[in-house]
């Protein structure tokens, strides 16, 4: 298994793309995609902890008894998510408002704790910071590819950034006539618009 | 709010699973047969009601006085493993019916979203302590409710001809939409 640094991110991107290849971490994927903004700030949270936790979980590999592995590596990803929580508390509040919930959420995705499982606790430091860094770029892409379709169809719009004078990003990109569809931004059509964008990829796959 | 007005808005109109996106991963995994969807329903909401009681009062009697509530996180999950682990030891010794039954679902409610997101809304929304009960029962009750409807249709979709890209997951989400889609219905209630 003569793996490079560049392969163990790069499998993130595509081979393995966490929320449509994996099935995991599903509640940030619907829940906070009403946006395109959302999607890449939850994604971006969600990197950092995990490529710190891939960090530590690796350099205390050697350490940490296996029978008490699982709750060891809860505490190490819980005190990330604090640190998250803290920073976004200072320097991002309006986003943090905006995530609510799903930002103390990130302890219990399944993600997180499924590659600290599956790949830190096996592999090199430098490995899972690759690791860690591909799924989780891998995930933000996602989040922001199933935000950016909920919110063109649903609020006619493609909000990049907010600053607290303007927003980057389009305004009716359908032109002004176009009436939003609004069952996408809604609860109902999360579902349906990720089943429908996994069937997308599974179709591309299968060629 | 009244008790009856949290009561029917947690188990229908605020529906953890359909329309708060909390503890979606179980809600697909263990939806495929009826069995398993009742035993994870159940393990939810014993798990759920105790927790959310737990962590109310380890927020106002420990991390409050203290202030220590930006480890809020922290403390939550730490008291959340330790209750499933308890619960399990005295589910094996005392009720080993139920023990069976549960099987390995009550260890995976650790990472299940839905028990900790209840207890950060509950703690969000500043409930007293009674409404802290009911608010956690209703949500438990809801996850429940939505999980076993959902596995029934997820058992007649396996006799249905499914196009093959959009087979087991894909076409899971979008028969989770639908469900999702009469649970709307019930916004006019409150």
């Amino acid at each position: 298994m003569a793996k490079t640094f560049t392969q163990e991110f790069t499998k993130g991107l595509w081979e393995e793309i966490a929320p449509f290849r994996l099935v995991l971490g599903l509640c940030p994927v619907l829940g906070v995609t009403t946006t395109v903004e959302n999607g890449i700030g939850m994604g971006l949270a969600t990197t950092f902890v995990l490529v710190f936790s891939n960090l530590l979980v690796a350099s205390l590999r050697n350490i940490i008894p296996s029978k008490v592995r699982i709750a060891c590596y809860i505490i190490i990803i819980a005190t990330f998510v604090v640190v998250t929580e803290l920073l976004m508390q200072a320097f991002a509040y309006p986003l943090f408002l905006k995530l609510g919930v799903f930002i103390p959420l990130i302890v219990v995705n399944c993600i997180v704790l499924g590659r600290a499982e599956a790949f830190a606790s096996k592999n090199s430091i430098s490995f899972s910071i690759a690791d860690g860094l591909g799924i989780g770029i891998g995930f933000t892409l996602s989040l922001a590819a199933l935000g950016a379709v909920r919110e063109l169809i649903g609020a006619n719009n493609l909000t990049l950034w907010t600053t607290p004078t303007s927003v980057i990003g389009l305004q009716e990109v359908f032109g002004a006539n176009f009436e939003p569809f609004a069952f996408m931004v809604q609860a109902p059509g999360a579902f349906v618009c990720l089943g429908l964008m996994l069937c997308g990829m599974n179709l591309l796959g299968s060629k | 709010m009244g008790y009856m007005e949290i009561l029917i808005g947690g188990i229908f109109v605020n529906n953890i699973l359909l329309a708060q996106f909390l503890g979606n991963c179980p809600f697909l995994g263990t939806s495929k047969k009826m069995e398993t969807a009742v035993g994870m329903a159940m393990a939810v909401v014993f798990v759920l009601v105790l927790a959310g009681v737990i962590t109310w009062v380890l927020y106002a009697f420990f991390l409050v006085p203290f202030k220590l509530v930006y480890l809020r996180t922290i403390a939550f999950i730490l008291v959340i493993a330790s209750l499933v682990q308890f619960v399990e030891m005295f589910l094996k010794k005392s009720i080993p019916a139920l023990y069976a039954g549960l099987g390995i679902f009550l260890p995976l409610i650790t990472t299940n979203c839905a028990v900790f997101g209840a207890c950060i809304l509950n703690i969000d929304k500043e409930l007293n302590f009674m409404k802290t009960l009911v608010q956690s029962t209703a949500y438990a009750v809801g996850f429940g409710l939505a999980l076993i409807l959902f596995a029934g249709v997820r058992e007649r979709i396996i006799l249905a001809r499914v196009p093959k890209p959009l087979q087991d997951t894909s076409i899971g989400l979008v028969t989770a939409g639908i469900l999702s889609l009469t649970f709307y219905a019930f916004k006019g209630m409150i």
